[in-house]
């Protein structure tokens, strides 16, 4: 007569096993409505767009927009990978050669906005009165002042390099910090040490702890930076949700979707403009 | 609840020129000798004389370097052996949780099924005056009570054969006795007792016989009454003396 | 809320019951309580056996363990998010970014602690029990559960290390869990978030949250513990 002898053990093990998938399950069931993911830059997520824009198309499809927010290259790597049913970056070039190496079948102009050229309020490198972006870029190498870069092969560390290169500037010294972080971290950090940078308007303008900071140079034509929706191709990853992805795709340069992107404002100022 | 007449009866015990090497020190050797199926032997002798080691040899927790040791039924796994026996150590080792659920633990490690060791478990608290204590956690009894629990554990398996190693050593004299009457219940049950002490007392009290070890050797194995009445060894005369021995 | 007293924020933010808020403490707490839960029902019987039983490369199992609680978050949550991207081994079970890939990179922080420590704790009562138990017929195997239930309260410390390192981290959920608002986002990617946008009063605020919340779940388990060892000496 060997009867199981540990039976309340075994009752209260398997309790703990049935909590344990209780709480999974619930976690699983938070992945069940219609929804596609997204990946886009850290620019965008944390100007606070999205905030304003995907709640009106989510209220007008019924789909969920995930918005997953990384540099541009590792969003890049996303798409590539299939871990992402849309794509909504900044970075003409990039996205041109997305669709040439073959991920992508369809790139369209949703809205853009510009660069603007961050630094100490005290301007040591006198750039508040450059001729051009690329002459601001040249006083600050000259003058070798401490300029901060993303540093993470993001569109604003791309179009940062661009810059570099236009002003025949090897960028590399001890002024030049390389950050490896995303826009919000490198605001921070060049707050604290006085450092100019590249940013794009929105994130400037929604950024908070600007201490010293002052925007000192905008408007040139080199600046401007435009935001490219991307569809998947789906004969390469025919998993993705390309219907859905489809319709966030068209959605964005419909009329709905661009007066929804040219309402959105920080502190009364309009921040990305429609095409 | 030993029957003479079963089959598979685990006594005698056949015990031939038993050794034990650690780090090549010999802490016992050539120990011979047979236990009949019913008595209390008391194991005596100074410290070190290697009691505490033979009981656990015997026990089967050690394995001897190097001799024999032969139950009545050959053949049998080390672990089935020893379901049939019961060891009460020096310091009772309970386990953290209730006085009942110790005993019903030990119970449900033989395989003895829920109902069933959950009945065996509380007679055996009843028999030792444990009942009050039952849902009481083990480790905050008293010592005596600990080791009352220990033994109420032990007779709960029913064991052929009974091991106490030093039981009553760090218990008070009203714990002793209700320690030295268990062993008189298990004796009239039927279980075979051995027991190492050192209270001579105690000793002439319980023993039916003598193992008289002595620098892991044993020197005598003599009924209770010629032991102490007449010691067969130098070394057995001078310890009953009271003369420090090794 | 773009500046002020951060502690006068969290409190207004506790106080408000801000359903945003409330959201993202409850994924923290399901994220990380569920980690916890496999990661103990795992590693508990898992460092018991490994203090219980001898086996070759049993020493270097032993220092993998240990060496393992020390795994970045970051290291953890890259091997997750490589094997759960479509492009990797388990790509088509289709996780990654969901609560589930968190909840799998957190198990595999916490996982080490828990197994390191009971193995500890578990080999210093094999070293009390051992002989009672092999008398009363035990075998190893059976003495796992035994010696589990017995080190429960010392165990309970383990766990909640356990809870401490997976509710803390953020290396690990950023990754494989990408921040998405509500359905991803915790407490400690959401203040990396607010950090980066430049609202330190906000992110000092939620990290005020996090604390007591923290708190809050060592303080219970620690009461219960208490409770329980009153009860059971």
């Amino acid at each position: 007569m060997l009867k199981n002898p540990g039976r309340s053990r075994f009752r209260r093990t398997l309790g703990c096993l049935v909590l344990a998938a209780g709480l999974l399950s619930a976690t699983i069931a938070l992945a069940g409505k219609p929804h596609i993911t997204l990946a886009s830059t850290t620019s965008t997520e944390q100007s606070g767009l999205f905030h304003h824009i995907i709640p009106t198309f989510t209220e007008a499809t019924g789909i969920e927009v995930r918005v997953v927010a990384v540099g541009t290259g590792q969003a890049f790597a996303m798409a590539r990978a299939g871990d992402a049913d849309a794509l909504l970056v900044h970075d003409t070039t990039g996205e041109k050669r997305f669709i040439e190496d073959g991920y992508g079948i369809e790139r369209r102009e949703v809205m853009y906005n510009d660069f603007v050229i961050i630094g100490p309020s005290g301007d040591p490198a006198g750039i508040a009165d450059a001729e051009s972006a690329i002459d601001a870029m040249q006083r600050i190498a000259e003058a070798e002042a401490a300029f901060a870069s993303r540093g993470d092969d993001s569109g604003t560390h791309r179009a940062e390099l661009r810059l570099w290169q236009e002003a025949g500037v090897e960028p590399g010294s001890r002024w030049y910090r390389e950050l490896g972080s995303g826009m919000g971290a490198t605001l921070n950090t060049a707050a604290a040490m006085d450092a100019y940078l590249l940013s794009d308007r929105a994130s400037w303008l929604g950024f908070r702890n600007r201490q010293e900071l002052v925007l000192l140079f905008e408007g040139d034509e080199v600046l401007f930076n435009a935001y490219g929706s991307v569809l998947i191709d789906p004969e390469r990853h025919p998993h993705l949700k390309h219907d859905l992805a489809g319709k966030w795709h068209d959605w964005l340069v419909s009329e709905v979707g661009q007066t929804a992107i040219s309402e959105y404002r920080i502190d009364g100022e309009q921040v990305f403009l429609p095409y | 609840m030993n029957d003479l007449s079963r089959p598979d009866a685990l006594l005698p015990l056949r015990v031939s020129a038993l050794g034990f090497r650690h780090r090549g020190q010999s802490l016992l050797d050539g120990v011979e000798f047979t236990l009949g199926p019913v008595g209390r032997t008391i194991l005596l002798g100074p410290n070190g004389a290697g009691k505490s080691l033979l009981m656990r040899l015997c026990h089967g927790l050690l394995t001897p370097t190097s001799g024999r040791i032969d139950w009545s039924l050959g053949g049998a796994s080390v672990a089935f052996l020893r379901r049939r026996q019961a060891m009460v150590f020096q310091r009772p080792v309970l386990l953290r949780r209730g006085a009942l659920a110790n005993v019903r633990h030990a119970l449900s490690l033989q395989g003895v099924g829920r109902a069933e060791g959950k009945r065996r478990a509380e007679d055996a608290l009843e028999r030792f005056g444990l009942s009050p204590l039952a849902r009481r956690p083990a480790r905050v009894l008293s010592g005596g009570e600990q080791q009352r629990l220990a033994l109420a554990r032990a007779w709960a398996l029913r064991p052929e054969i009974l091991f106490l190693d030093e039981p009553t050593s760090a218990l008070d004299p009203a714990a002793t006795k209700s320690v030295e009457d268990a062993v008189l219940d298990f004796h009239r049950a039927g279980t075979r007792v051995v027991m190492s002490t050192h209270d001579l007392g105690q000793a002439r009290r319980l023993a039916d016989d003598v193992l008289f070890l002595c620098g892991g050797r044993l020197l005598e194995q003599t009924p209770a009454t010629t032991f102490f009445e007449q010691p067969q060894s130098p070394e057995a005369a001078a310890f009953l003396r009271g003369d420090l021995v090794w | 809320m773009a500046a002020g007293n951060p502690f006068a924020i969290a409190l207004e933010l506790i106080l408000e019951r801000d359903p945003v808020l409330l959201g993202i403490v409850g994924l923290s707490l399901q994220v990380s309580l569920t980690a916890v839960a496999i990661a103990a029902l795992l590693g508990l019987p898992l460092g018991a056996a490994i203090a219980l039983f001898r086996f070759p490369g049993r020493g270097i199992a032993v220092a993998g363990l240990n060496a393992l609680m020390g795994l970045p978050p970051v290291v953890a949550g890259l091997m997750v998010y490589l094997l759960l991207s479509r492009a990797g081994p388990l790509g088509s079970w289709g996780l990654l970014f969901t609560p589930t890939a968190m909840v799998i990179a957190q198990t595999l922080l916490v996982l080490p602690i828990i197994a390191a420590l009971s193995r500890q704790v578990v080999e210093d009562l094999w070293e009390e029990y051992r002989e009672q138990l092999q008398s009363l017929g035990s075998s190893r195997l059976r003495a796992i559960p035994t010696l589990l239930w017995d080190a429960r309260f010392s165990l309970v410390t383990g766990v909640l290390a356990g809870f401490g390192r997976a509710s803390a981290e953020v290396g690990a959920v950023l990754i494989v869990g990408g921040n998405i608002d509500g359905v991803t986002r915790v407490m400690t990617t959401a203040i990396a978030l607010e950090t980066s946008r430049g609202d330190l009063p906000l992110a000092l605020a939620l990290g005020i949250v996090l604390l007591l919340l923290v708190m809050l779940v060592n303080a219970t388990a620690y009461l219960i513990g208490e409770q329980a060892k009153r009860r059971l000496g």
